[in-house]
């Protein structure tokens, strides 16, 4: 057996994280040609690298096929149920800082806070006879928030890309999305509720709570977590 | 006999007993369109319904309750008075709770009758009571009307008041409501300054998407009035409060709740309901010296429910969720009638948890 360790197969993510195990001493690294999804482990033994899409990463760990993976708090918060019962965090790893927020039009004057969107939908409904519809991919977490603060009278519509745009497209008339300084917001006309911060996310390692391991896997993790500095 | 087979043995005896109580047997259809469902209860529905669809009929939910498809059935084509009695499952997601079930078999009990709600109430109680009886569990009342009345008697505004009737089921940002209408909280910062401005609309950003400028400009129309509006005296916050910490015994309750409306007339046909409730369930047997009614009960999580309210409890079980809820619900069917309505009062039996807790026999 190997202890497998997931982490974001491209792009900006990945190379983060490769420096970052690279600093304490581990090498990580794509095998062969850039198109192969294949990694390379260095600097420890019976390590296994597992390249996934970040995505993913949070339904591998609660599965338990793989040990350890990296990803964005946010993601394994929105995906699992009950996420700490299934995942443990280690570290922050110090990048992929974004935060979950929550955002309406710059023009809303009268909008700036949770109470004001509230009423704004009540009435939006009345006048536009639907709901106002907030774009997102983060189903749950918004939903969950939004509960919480006890907001009514809105809809989640499916985002998954673009979602700034979708409110001069007028298919959303509020967004719920990552940011990390506020740029793609500002350059599209939007501004983020004074108490509208859902979340804060970073590129974090988490380990499966029910990943199964033998022997030599407890020794192999030991002996990673201290190398880590973990420990 | 296998759990399963047991549970449907059960709600078979159930839906029986219902029957024999003059209900007339119903079936509904378990996909139902999602647009009726997410429309009534908004968003959170899809936090607890199974969502699936198709490219002719779209979006459907699996049943995620009777309530709405037997009040469509009976607006649709129900002669008046009627009494229905249905059986079969229901679906729920389940996101945060593993050991909460995501399919269970519901049996119900609904009365639709215009006349002498307060009997109605007490029947339906009355006879999920009487079947529970074996089982010794605790029964929870409540009564959101009472609520409902006290926020109608305020001295403000419409627009207060029906911004409060809103959130009556959220009782955080009802709280939030009071302690801005009352003063207690101040103003936040952003509004006083969009308040103090001669032309909040000059210079800002592009207007951009459906919610129009008009809508805007109307919105700070009403903060400005609701800004010149007095806040809502202590002593109305307090009456407020003391009819949501209303808890004891029902008879206690209503003398309370009694000395409560001195102060508060508009709770006084809400009260008297209850008075006539209370007479019309010890007429079927009920001592209500020993029944608990709760003034904040079915805030959370009963919706719709707008009325009397009640729930069953096995008292050493606290890990299951309710055996029995049921409770009365007119605005449903004033929602869903689109103009008509019908007033209705029905309550829902768990057979799973009645075989779970050793069966009624």
């Amino acid at each position: 057996m190997s202890l497998k360790l997931g982490v974001p197969s491209k792009g900006r993510l990945m190379d983060k994280t490769f420096d970052w195990f690279g600093q304490r001493g581990i090498e990580l690294g794509r095998a062969g040609s850039d198109r192969e999804y294949a990694g390379y482990v260095q600097g420890i033994d019976n390590v296994e690298l597992v390249l996934l899409s970040a995505g993913e990463i949070p339904r591998e760990l609660a599965a338990g096929r793989i040990h350890l993976g990296v990803t964005g708090t946010d993601l394994v918060r929105d995906k699992l149920g009950q996420w700490d019962r299934s995942v443990e965090e280690l570290a922050g790893l110090g990048f992929g800082q974004a935060d979950l927020v929550l955002a309406v039009p710059r023009c809303w004057v009268d909008v700036n806070t949770l109470d004001d969107l509230d009423a704004a939908a009540a009435a939006f409904r009345l006048k536009h006879g639907f709901r106002l519809r907030i774009a997102t991919k983060y189903h749950r977490l918004v939903r969950e928030f939004l509960r919480d603060n006890g907001v009514a009278d809105y809809q989640l519509v499916d985002s998954q890309g673009a979602t700034e745009g979708t409110v001069k497209n007028e298919t959303a008339e509020a967004i719920a999305d990552i940011t990390s300084t506020g740029d793609t917001l500002r350059a599209n006309h939007l501004k983020i509720l004074e108490d509208g911060l859902i979340l804060r996310s970073q590129a974090t390692l988490f380990r499966a709570r029910r990943a199964a391991m033998d022997e030599s896997d407890r020794k192999t993790l030991k002996t990673l977590l201290k190398q880590l500095a973990l420990d | 006999m296998t759990q399963r087979s047991a549970i449907r043995a059960e709600a078979a005896r159930l839906r029986a007993s219902f029957e024999a109580e003059g209900a007339q047997p119903v079936e509904t259809a378990i996909l139902q369109p999602a647009e009726v469902l997410l429309d009534l209860y908004g968003e959170d529905i899809r936090a607890r319904a199974y969502v699936t669809s198709d490219a002719l009929r779209g979006e459907q939910m699996l049943r995620p309750d009777f309530t709405v498809p037997v009040v469509q059935m009976h607006m649709e084509h129900g002669a008046e008075p009627a009494c229905y009695t249905y059986s079969g499952e229901v679906f729920r997601r389940q996101e945060d709770d593993p050991e909460r079930a995501n399919e269970y078999m519901q049996v119900g009990f609904e009365v639709f009758e215009r006349d002498a709600p307060e009997a109605a109430d007490a029947r339906v109680f009355s006879i999920i009571f009487n079947t529970l009886k074996p089982l010794g569990l605790r029964a929870a009342t409540g009564d959101i009307g009472v609520l409902m009345a006290a926020v109608d008697g305020l001295h403000t505004s419409e627009r207060r008041k029906r911004a409060l009737r809103r959130h009556i089921w959220r009782p955080r940002r009802f709280r939030a409501l009071i302690d801005r209408f009352s003063g207690r909280v101040p103003v936040p910062d952003s509004r006083a300054a969009l308040l103090s401005m001669a032309d909040p609309m000059s210079g800002v950003a592009p207007v951009i998407g459906m919610r129009q400028e008009v809508e805007i400009l109307s919105r700070i129309k009403a903060l400005q009035e609701d800004a010149a509006t007095d806040p809502i005296s202590e002593n109305e916050v307090a009456l407020i409060d003391a009819v949501l910490s209303v808890r004891e015994t029902s008879d206690n309750a209503l003398s309370h709740l009694r000395d409560i409306a001195v102060d508060m007339s508009t709770i006084q046909p809400a009260v008297d309901r209850l008075a006539r409730r209370l007479e019309a369930l010890e007429t079927r047997g009920i001592d209500v010296t020993r029944l608990d009614f709760e003034a904040s009960y079915g805030r959370t999580n009963m919706e719709y429910y707008d009325g009397f309210v009640f729930g069953f409890y096995a008292e050493n079980r606290p890990d299951l969720p309710p055996v029995a809820t049921g409770g009365r619900y007119d605005a449903l069917t004033r929602h869903l009638g689109r103009g008509r309505e019908i007033p209705a009062v029905g309550g829902v039996i768990r057979p799973g948890l009645v075989v779970e807790l050793g069966g009624l026999t």
